[in-house]
């Protein structure tokens, strides 16, 4: 038993350990340059990652914008205001959300909502929001939007399970004490359970964050696939996760294969560390809670 | 309560509440009721997008040589993906029988052994962590470790890369079932003079069995329709492969190989692909749902 517990911390050193081992001729070579090189030219053998970075920052902004509210909203609906016969169907409905797999999700994408964004939707988008430069340039339909799009319905119902599981865990007496003040149901959900657990909600939002920061097929699927980084967020791009399905099968020679495994490495690390923290707040609020009632 | 004496207190007339102040409050509070039950729409709004979008299109192209043929060259009509369908059973069963025992073995040390201890809370929040590292991640460390030895791609990295992606939820739900176990049971056994290694194995175990598998198939589903790892791993396969340490074909890599070619005739098979995935991965999840319901499965998420 202790060493198939201990198992699982081999597992996370011997991954650390051999990603560590295979990046060093990348890491020997353009050092923490490579986080702050633009330039991606295989043939020429120079490496960068921060179109990668760029991508993926701006993909995992894009879904944490448009998940956040709904999933706020999923979450406050289904633990204050549905009817109790009612809870256990949609919550059911949003965890068959996460069930999907990503090349389903990947699949649908491409040919639904790739064609979608090329017509009605982009031009919609951009006549309401061509204001703030951000949607100049072609439409081809698949790029960085698409694909934020696409990671905001995956990773919302992470969000949005976690967030009800830790908004049921604030006492009833919370909410009885506000409404007993005379405050309306969103005044009780506002002062009574939304900011008694805002550290878990955070904690919440960063777990989708670390969904999204490592999230690999569906993006790939619809992102367009082009390390460059512009401005306009119909332009294709690239993500760290994306780049390694893309590439490294393909990759010839030692040194490119190495700066891919590099660009794994930091995925490794920044998704440990966002998720440590994400767990750690979602712990501090829901340990001792009472069980949930469903 | 104030300690001090009420005539201290400058007297102020509770203010009554002007009755613009009062719609104004009552009218946020429907403003914000109407914003959450919007939102529940979008959100179940998408999902029922991709299932009517997979019924309609997966479902046409669903016949009896799909499960039986395995895919025709580019250009000739037909085909299935009976390789695809075998190979994906091959690689979870390796998979499962992998991920499973040690994940088992793992949550029975967490709630029975490492209870409080330094250890087992490490090993929790290792658990946690693990289950957050991206699949890509995993692929090309089992690439690292077994294909760049073996020097060609098999089956078997495959199942180990989806062996180790089941760790840590099956570890996780074991512990959690086994904390649903009554201590009662437990003293009953100790009490007997049963050793505490058996008491954990055949009392608590036992108890929290159908929990236990509930969550397995959890685990299952889950890595069923994981295609990341399986790229630099498995591969994939064009051809009938049934061999360990040969590249094998698996559903997933096979309907994201077809959805990304030109051919409509491949799209097609993809979006059949697609239905026979999700109807494995929807039909699992729903009996976990069913036996959470029974209160199994309490406290599972």
């Amino acid at each position: 038993m202790l060493l198939c517990a201990c198992s699982i911390f081999v597992i996370v050193l011997f991954i650390l350990s051999i990603l560590i081992l295979r990046s060093h001729l990348s890491r020997a070579e353009f050092g923490w340059k490579f986080f702050i090189g633009q330039n991606w030219d295989p043939v020429a053998g120079d490496f960068g990652a921060l179109p990668f970075i760029y991508g993926t920052l701006v993909t995992s902004a894009i879904a944490l914008l448009i998940s956040v509210p709904l999933a706020l909203g999923v979450a406050i609906f289904l633990t204050e205001l549905c009817p109790r016969f009612l809870r256990a169907p949609i919550s059911f409905l949003t965890e068959l959300l996460a069930a999907i797999p990503s090349v389903i999700y990947g699949l649908w994408a491409v040919f639904v909502l790739v064609p979608l964004m090329r017509g009605t939707l982009g031009q919609m988008i951009h006549k309401l929001f061509g204001w703030t430069g951000l949607f100049e340039g072609p439409n081809f339909g698949v790029g960085m939007l698409t694909a934020g799009i696409i990671l905001s319905i995956m990773i919302l119902p992470i969000i949005s399970s976690l967030t009800r599981d830790i908004m049921t865990a604030v006492p009833n007496s919370q909410r009885e004490a506000v409404l007993a003040l005379g405050a309306t149901k969103w005044e009780m959900v506002r002062i009574g359970v939304l900011r008694n657990s805002r550290i878990g909600i955070v904690g919440a939002i960063m777990l989708g964050l670390g969904c999204a920061l490592g999230e690999t097929m569906a993006v790939t699927m619809v992102i367009g696939n082009h390390p460059e980084i512009s401005k306009s967020l119909f332009a294709p791009g690239h993500t760290l996760a994306s780049v390694i399905a893309g590439e490294f099968s393909e990759a010839t020679g030692d040194l490119y294969l190495s700066a891919l495994i590099q660009i794994g490495l930091a995925l490794f690390l920044i998704t440990i560390v966002v998720n440590a923290i994400a767990r750690l707040m979602v712990w501090a609020v829901t340990r001792g809670a009472p069980s949930r009632t469903a | 309560m104030s300690t001090q004496p009420i005539a201290n207190q400058p007297l102020v007339p509770p203010r009554k509440p002007s009755r613009t102040n009062v719609a104004h409050r009552a009218l946020t509070n429907q403003i914000v009721k109407g914003l959450a039950i919007l939102a529940t729409l979008i959100v179940l709004a998408p999902l029922a997008a991709i299932l009517f979008y997979l019924v309609y299109k997966g479902a046409r192209s669903l016949n009896l040589a799909f499960f039986t043929r395995v895919p025709a060259p580019v250009g000739e009509e037909g085909g299935g993906m009976a390789n695809a369908i075998v190979g994906s059973g091959i690689i979870l069963a390796l998979a499962s029988a992998m991920g499973i025992p040690i994940g088992i073995a793992a949550g029975v040390y967490l709630n029975e052994f490492g209870q409080g201890k330094f250890l087992g809370n490490a090993v929790r929040f290792t658990a946690d962590v693990l289950n957050g590292v991206p699949s890509i991640v995993m692929g090309i460390s089992i690439y690292s470790l077994i294909v760049m030895q073996q020097k060609h791609f098999s089956a078997f990295a495959g199942g180990v890369a989806l062996g180790i992606m089941m760790i840590p939820t099956v570890t996780r739900t074991t512990e959690e079932m086994l904390a649903t176990v009554p201590q009662a049971i437990r003293e009953a056994a100790l009490g007997l003079g049963v050793p505490k290694w058996r008491t954990a194995l055949s009392v608590s175990l036992r108890t929290a069995s159908p929990g236990i598998i509930t969550g397995c198939m959890l685990a299952f589903a889950r890595v069923a329709g994981e295609t990341a790892p399986l790229l630099f791993t498995a591969l994939g396969n064009q051809f009938w492969s049934v061999r360990l340490n040969q590249p094998i074909a698996a559903l997933p890599l096979q309907i994201f190989v077809y959805a990304m070619s030109p051919y409509d005739e491949w799209h097609r098979l993809a979006w059949a692909g697609a239905l026979v995935l999700i109807t494995l991965i929807m039909v699992s999840v729903t009996l976990v749902r069913v036996y959470a319901s029974r209160g199994v499965l309490k406290g599972g998420s």
